[in-house]
């Protein structure tokens, strides 16, 4: 066990965001926590963090346990000069040649020298993700790590996921709301909304009636919904064209 | 040396350029220009309740700083967004510091010095004053460095790595209400937030990493102190206003040669 969840509840000023979650965190495994937008996963992975106390519950750690954290779209200010390999080395401590590797764990070792306002979505993130990586995690958290990326950007990043953990031999907890596109990278999903509706293997999960009300539509009704939405404009289109 | 009143406001000058300018950089990177110029409006409030109270001036805009920018920080959020409260705060406390003023009819105030700075009148004490506020908050940035940076970079990284980004929030507060009362006597009140912005805007220009542009900042403010007071000395003009007019000088030189030269 990395890190234990006992119970815990969480309140932001009058609001209950988190009741009585029961989880852990086995070494090794990768797990997705899933869950429609306001469902408190990024308030749970603060708590993981250390950035918010438990309202109630408590939260075990692992003695010693070092964890890597993947935030959620960072956005960094064009006024603020920064080169790749500074910004790796914040607040500092890490050889050249430890960043290095960090670099080519995630996939962009020759990014360094660039300044990181010139990098493009995909690039940031796995510089992000390097950057995670630098202190040997035993844990890595990632926040929707690849919101904003395109299919295939997010498909080669969650094949870096996988490769990340086979190297490095760490857990991985992520939040995201595409299970099929994470469902063969991880071991088991956790639906959450407020408390844990359902968990289990993704397989198991994405049968469960919990999962089907939380999300209402399953990726086969989303692509029809694509399709006759596109139908529609075209026939618009035509009906301005008549006139 | 340090008789010659000409030494003595260049040295002040600089003392003023060398603090201000890396604080002026994280005026800029977390957008809080405006918070600036709030905070030196307020000292004029604490110019009026220092002379009432006949206590040191230092003191009272150390401590009427302080006092507004953690009100700023702390109500932000609380249904008001931060820059309506500032554009209440900065004005109104200019406002009722001016007033204030006014009834102190015992004593004949040259306000123009305290709104645009009086570098040449800088006495020995004043710049013992100016030096030791300057190192403490050039003290303060160095040690906090990596914290300050990070926090400034992303709230939830920082809080990652096990800093605390509402204390090192606090830490700018201190050094910027500190940085205000010591330029007061170089710039005045109303040019300080120029002081700050201005040699740190500049020098973003040249930058590819923080430490760079806190560095080149502080040579450019420097630079500005030095050659505004010359050109004020030749040319009679206001010392304070010339020293800032250098620096938007070289703000738009550079940036014009920049865009010319891409």
């Amino acid at each position: 066990m990395l890190i234990e969840c006992d119970n815990l509840s969480i309140y932001l000023g009058q609001r209950k965001v988190l009741s009585n979650i029961n989880l852990s965190v086995e070494s090794q495994e990768i797990l997705t926590i899933l869950g429609p937008n306001g469902s408190g996963k990024t308030t749970l992975f603060k708590t993981l963090i250390g950035a918010l106390q438990p309202s109630s519950g408590v939260l075990k750690k692992k003695p010693g346990l070092k964890i890597g954290y993947v935030p959620q779209r960072l956005h960094i200010d064009e006024t603020l000069p920064m080169t790749v390999k500074r910004f790796m080395n914040l607040p500092g401590g890490h050889s050249q040649s430890t960043v290095a590797s960090a670099l080519s764990h995630a996939g962009v070792p020759e990014l360094d020298k660039q300044q990181i306002m010139g990098l493009s979505g995909g690039q940031f993130q796995r510089v992000l993700l390097a950057r995670a990586l630098l202190g040997a995690p035993d844990l890595l958290l990632l926040d929707e790590a690849t919101q904003g990326l395109d299919h295939r950007g997010t498909a080669e990043f969650y094949r870096q996921i996988a490769n990340v953990r086979a190297h490095l031999k760490c857990a991985i907890v992520m939040i995201s709301h595409e299970l099929h596109v994470v469902m063969r990278q991880t071991d088991r999903v956790i639906c959450l909304n407020g408390h844990i509706c359902c968990q289990g293997k993704p397989e198991t999960v994405r049968g469960s009636p919990e999962y089907h009300a939380l999300f209402g539509l399953d990726s086969e009704s989303e692509a029809a919904l694509y399709l006759h939405q596109g139908h529609r404009s075209h026939t618009q289109a035509e009906r301005v064209s008549d006139v | 040396m340090f008789d010659d009143f000409l030494v003595r406001a260049m040295l002040a000058g600089i003392g003023v350029a060398l603090a201000a300018a890396p604080l002026g950089c994280f005026v800029i990177w977390r957008r809080m220009a405006y918070f600036g110029d709030a905070t030196a409006h307020s000292a004029v409030l604490g110019i009026a309740l220092s002379l009432t109270l006949s206590a040191p001036l230092f003191l009272g805009v150390l401590v009427v700083c302080l006092l507004m920018a953690i009100m700023v920080s702390s109500l932000t959020g609380r249904g008001f967004a931060m820059d309506t409260l500032l554009g209440v705060a900065s004005h109104s406390s200019l406002a009722i510091g001016l007033v204030a003023v006014s009834f102190l009819s015992g004593v004949r105030i040259d306000l123009m010095a305290y709104l645009f700075g009086d570098i040449l009148a800088v006495g020995p004490k004043d710049l013992m004053l100016i030096w030791g506020g300057a190192l403490i908050v050039l003290g303060l940035i160095a040690w906090r460095w990596p914290g300050l940076l990070l926090s400034t970079l992303n709230s939830d990284l920082a809080l990652s790595c096990g800093f605390k980004p509402k204390q090192e929030q606090l830490i700018l507060t201190i050094s910027l209400a500190i940085v205000v009362a010591v330029a007061i006597k170089v710039v005045g009140v109303l040019l300080i937030a120029a002081m700050l912005i201005v040699p740190a805007a500049t020098a973003r220009t040249f930058s590819s990493t923080p430490e760079m542009m806190a560095v080149i900042a502080a040579c450019l403010g420097t630079f500005c102190s030095v050659s505004g007071l010359q050109i004020s000395y030749l040319m009679d003009t206001p010392t304070g206003p010339t020293i800032v007019c250098v620096g938007a000088f070289l703000f738009i030189l550079t940036n014009l040669v920049f865009r010319i030269r891409r």
